[in-house]
């Protein structure tokens, strides 16, 4: 099994857009396609993860352009973006949604589409699925003791964080970055994330994140006709710029890597809950 | 002529929504009458006697204090090769589970059983209502035959006659598995679950008992 799971290409991608480029996490391809999808009529409504003071999360149903950019970069804690999917489409009254989301966010979104047991009128509105790679997340107080205790940073003052090269780092108003090793923060991951074997959002129509392409660029995954139409479409009308995957071992295949350990780590977690009698989620991407 | 299945519809107390969720399809419903023969339905049809059927889907609760919708649930088993509760009141008891009687015209009456707990049922569905689409979904699937997609309903008739939001906080909170996505909180018809840090939390004066929430969770197996 590839475990990446099935997916028709892999091509690094960044935005062309200056105002993405300036807010964005990676390549900025999550609010490209958002305001792509926007601006030409192929999606009326996004669910992003906005945020409020103190760097804590808000799902928000964004409907224009600025509103995308502003909820542009990632917040390495919990935004509950799938709390909002009703209210975009019975209060904001959109008809093509979009919605971004970590791996687990994806596959509850999928099960949503098959089984809308408590979603009226929801399943033909829900247009595009962009998940985002993940490892694991962390719950707003471990986030926060990262930030303020390990690097010492007020929460106030952060302006991105961001993990890479082995190392969580945070960004401050002031120009400081800071940094502190991955090793540091695993005490403060959610522990229901260690039950997750989905690092690249395997049910999403596009999957993005940054490893496995250059910085400042971003690592695209597109699974499905949906998901190449519109890649294709924003290549050729000049809204991303792309370039191979490296398929070495910095890029197709330290992705592949890092995905593979995260089954094998959390497929031993989920065997060690079974035999202690605890209750494992039902078997649905491993 | 081709075999088409027969379906019925049975509605004990409730309030109708089902079928109203069944009928918000539209153009689709009519492709569904196109592909059944509804024999029953008290409230779009005239027909006095529940007939034999192949499908039954019920919808509404049982009460205990009425020997009438007793004595239709036990017909409904023995007329109904499938016989499926159709909407939370029918599988888990939903809102009649506050019921305590004493209201006017029946003040006697307030001793309310989901289906499911009265007679076997073959399918449940929870759901106040369960949408059009879900609906739709499991009467294409009995067409089909599609077992795979009817599975959790299966299982819902046999392990499941009641549900409530906190059962989020047992199942999913407490046994490290909310990852904090979010589905149950939009799910909830009376927006009973507010998200805070990630987490639900469920409001017991909003509550209805639909069960929506944990069905909809990808935590757990349904
Ligand atoms: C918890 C977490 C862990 C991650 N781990 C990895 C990893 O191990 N490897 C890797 O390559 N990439 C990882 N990513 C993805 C990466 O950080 C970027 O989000 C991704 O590359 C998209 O960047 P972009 O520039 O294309 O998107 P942008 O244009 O910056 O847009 C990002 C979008 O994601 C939304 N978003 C931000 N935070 C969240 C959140 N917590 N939940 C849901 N939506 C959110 C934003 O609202 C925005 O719309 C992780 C992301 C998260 C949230
Ligand atoms: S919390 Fe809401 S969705 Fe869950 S059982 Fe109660 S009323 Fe239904
Ligand atoms: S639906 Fe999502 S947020 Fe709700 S209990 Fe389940 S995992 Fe947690």
């Amino acid at each position: 099994m590839d475990p990446l799971g099935s997916y028709k290409s892999i091509i690094s991608a960044r935005a062309t857009d200056k105002r993405i480029l300036k807010r964005c996490q990676d390549g900025g391809i999550v609010s490209a396609v958002f305001i792509y999808g926007l601006e030409n009529n192929i999606l009326d409504g996004v669910i992003v993860a906005d945020k409020e003071e103190g760097f804590r999360p808000v799902p928000k149903v964004a409907t224009t352009p600025e509103e995308v950019l502003e909820a542009a970069g990632t917040k390495y804690t919990v935004s509950p973006n799938l709390s909002v999917l009703k209210s975009a489409i019975r209060e904001y009254a959109c008809e093509k949604v979009g919605v971004v989301g970590t791996p687990c966010q994806i596959l509850s979104l999928r099960k949503a589409l098959k089984y809308p047991v408590g979603f009226r009128h929801m399943v033909d509105k829900v247009k595009l699925l962009v998940g985002i790679f993940c490892m694991e997340n962390f719950p707003y107080m471990g986030m926060r003791i990262i930030v303020e205790e390990l690097c010492g940073v007020r929460i106030e003052d952060v302006v991105k964080m961001d993990i890479g090269k082995g190392k969580f780092w945070v960004y401050t108003r002031w120009g400081e970055v800071k940094s502190v090793k991955l090793k540091k923060t695993h005490p403060y991951e959610q522990s229901s994330c260690h039950v997750c074997t989905d690092y690249t959002a395997e049910l999403a129509d596009i999957s993005t994140g940054s490893v496995g392409s250059p910085d400042g660029w971003s690592t695209v995954i597109i699974r499905n006709e949906r998901g190449e139409e519109i890649i294709n479409k924003m290549i050729e009308e000049g809204y991303l710029e792309r370039r191979p995957i490296d398929e070495g071992k910095f890029g197709l295949g330290l992705l592949k890597k890092l995905a593979l350990v995260k089954k094998e780590k959390n497929m031993k977690e989920i065997e060690h809950r079974k035999e202690l009698g605890l209750p494992v989620p039902p078997d649905v991407c491993h | 002529m081709e075999d088409k299945i027969t379906v019925a519809h049975v509605q004990l107390s409730s309030c109708c929504g089902c079928l109203i969720s069944l009928v918000d399809t539209y153009e689709k419903f009519l492709d569904v009458l196109n592909s059944i023969d509804l024999v029953y339905c008290q409230t779009l049809m005239d027909a006095r006697e529940i007939p034999e059927a192949d499908v039954i889907l019920v919808e509404g609760a049982v009460c205990l204090e009425d020997h009438h919708a007793l004595e239709v649930a036990r017909e409904v088993r023995k007329k109904g090769k499938t016989v499926v509760a159709l909407g939370a009141c029918a599988a888990l008891g939903c809102i009649t589970r506050f019921a305590k009687g004493g209201q006017m015209p029946k003040p006697v009456q307030g001793s309310f059983s989901s289906l499911t707990e009265i007679i076997r049922c073959d399918m449940a569905i929870p759901g106040c209502p369960p949408s059009p689409e879900l609906i739709l979904g499991v009467i294409t699937a009995l067409i089909k035959g599609d077992e795979e997609y009817l599975k959790p309903f299966r299982r819902y008739a046999v392990c499941k006659c009641e549900s409530c939001g906190c059962d989020l906080i047992i199942n999913v909170v407490n046994k490290s598995l909310c990852m904090g996505c979010g589905i149950c909180s939009a799910s909830c018809p009376t927006r009973a679950i507010e998200m805070v840090d990630g987490r639900p939390v469920v409001s017991p004066q909003l509550c209805v008992k639909c069960g929506v929430c944990s069905f909809q969770c990808p935590r757990i197996e349904i």
